[in-house]
């Protein structure tokens, strides 16, 4: 049973993959739809962060991780380098745990 | 490089905690392997371990395979970023996560672009099976990652490469409205969907 599980989600989420991939090319898209593609993946992209950064599991994420994020978007946003965006989101929300705000 | 570097410490911890996790719940080792190589999509792999050990095997395929729907709409955005012939295809294509989209389109298309997936799809894939064997050796005695704050990393550090796109007015409008619908959703629907809900905002750029 176990087996047929990863055999079905490794071979399902693949074909998520190539099928995309595969598409772009086939499918003769009109001009219009080439234009909304990076839109379409930059909508994606940020409801994955939106979602991530505020949500668990269908409620709201508490404190320490929004707050986190939030200190990591405005680093972005004054075009400090990726590698401090992230450690300094990480930084935040464990301080903030080890401090007891969940 | 240096960007994506950071980024694999951070999946491979991750990593290991789905492989702490996955032996916990009583998964041979062969199987929590196996799943980080062939399905390598973290979300939905947490999600099957999950419903598997509540004996809930077909929601844990529909559930996973839910979540993983995006990659869909990404394949067909990102496809200049594997190249062409097919063996590039083939093998690239499993390289598509989250992460390798979001270094890709944060660059204009071009080289730069191909290279940026492609090293962010391998460092993470290599970060990733790493991980989930040292998770399966070290066990109980992997940390939690939400203590080291690695769950804030992550959408941080994808809005730090979703920036450079939302310069464009119509992507900023289509990206925020989209991520606005999907944070609304989130506790109304199940997981997967909301995100795909964010599809959406293409409505606003539709009428121009």
């Amino acid at each position: 049973m176990l087996i047929a599980v990863i055999v079905a989600l490794a071979v399902g989420t693949y074909g998520f993959r190539l099928a995309g991939v595969v598409l772009r090319d086939r499918l003769d898209l009109p001009e219009p739809v080439h234009r909304l593609l990076p839109m379409a993946a930059a909508a994606l992209l940020a409801a994955l962060a939106g979602t991530a950064a505020l949500t668990e599991s269908g409620a709201f994420a508490g404190v320490a991780r929004p707050a986190g994020v939030a200190v990591g978007a405005l680093l972005a946003w004054l075009k400090a380098p990726f590698v401090v965006v992230v450690l300094a989101a990480a930084t935040t929300a464990a301080l903030l745990r080890l401090l007891g705000i969940p | 490089m240096r960007d994506v570097g950071a980024l694999g410490v951070a999946v491979l911890a991750v990593g290991a905690s789905f492989g702490a996790i996955a032996i916990a719940a009583g998964l041979p080792v062969w199987a929590v392997v196996a799943m980080s190589v062939f399905v390598f999509a973290g979300g939905s792999q947490f999600m099957a371990v999950g419903l598997v050990t509540v004996g809930n095997p077909f929601a844990a395929v529909f559930a996973g395979l839910l979540l993983n729907a995006r990659h869909l709409p990404f394949g067909l955005a990102i496809a200049d970023a594997i190249g062409h012939g097919w063996w590039r295809r083939l093998v690239g294509s499993h390289l598509l996560v989250d992460e390798s989209v979001a270094f890709a389109m944060a660059l204009p298309a071009g080289p730069g672009r191909q290279r940026a997936y492609w090293s962010t799809g391998v460092t993470l894939f290599i970060a990733w099976q790493i991980g989930t064997v040292l998770g399966i050796l070290l066990g109980g005695s992997v940390g939690d990652t939400d203590a080291l704050g690695l769950d804030a990393a992550f959408p941080a550090g994808m809005i730090a490469l979703l920036l450079p796109s939302l310069r464009d007015r119509d992507t900023r409008q289509v990206a925020l409205s989209g991520a606005l619908v999907a944070v609304l959703a989130t506790p109304l629907l199940p997981a997967g969907l909301p995100v795909l809900l964010a599809l959406s905002g293409l409505l606003l750029a539709w009428r121009r």
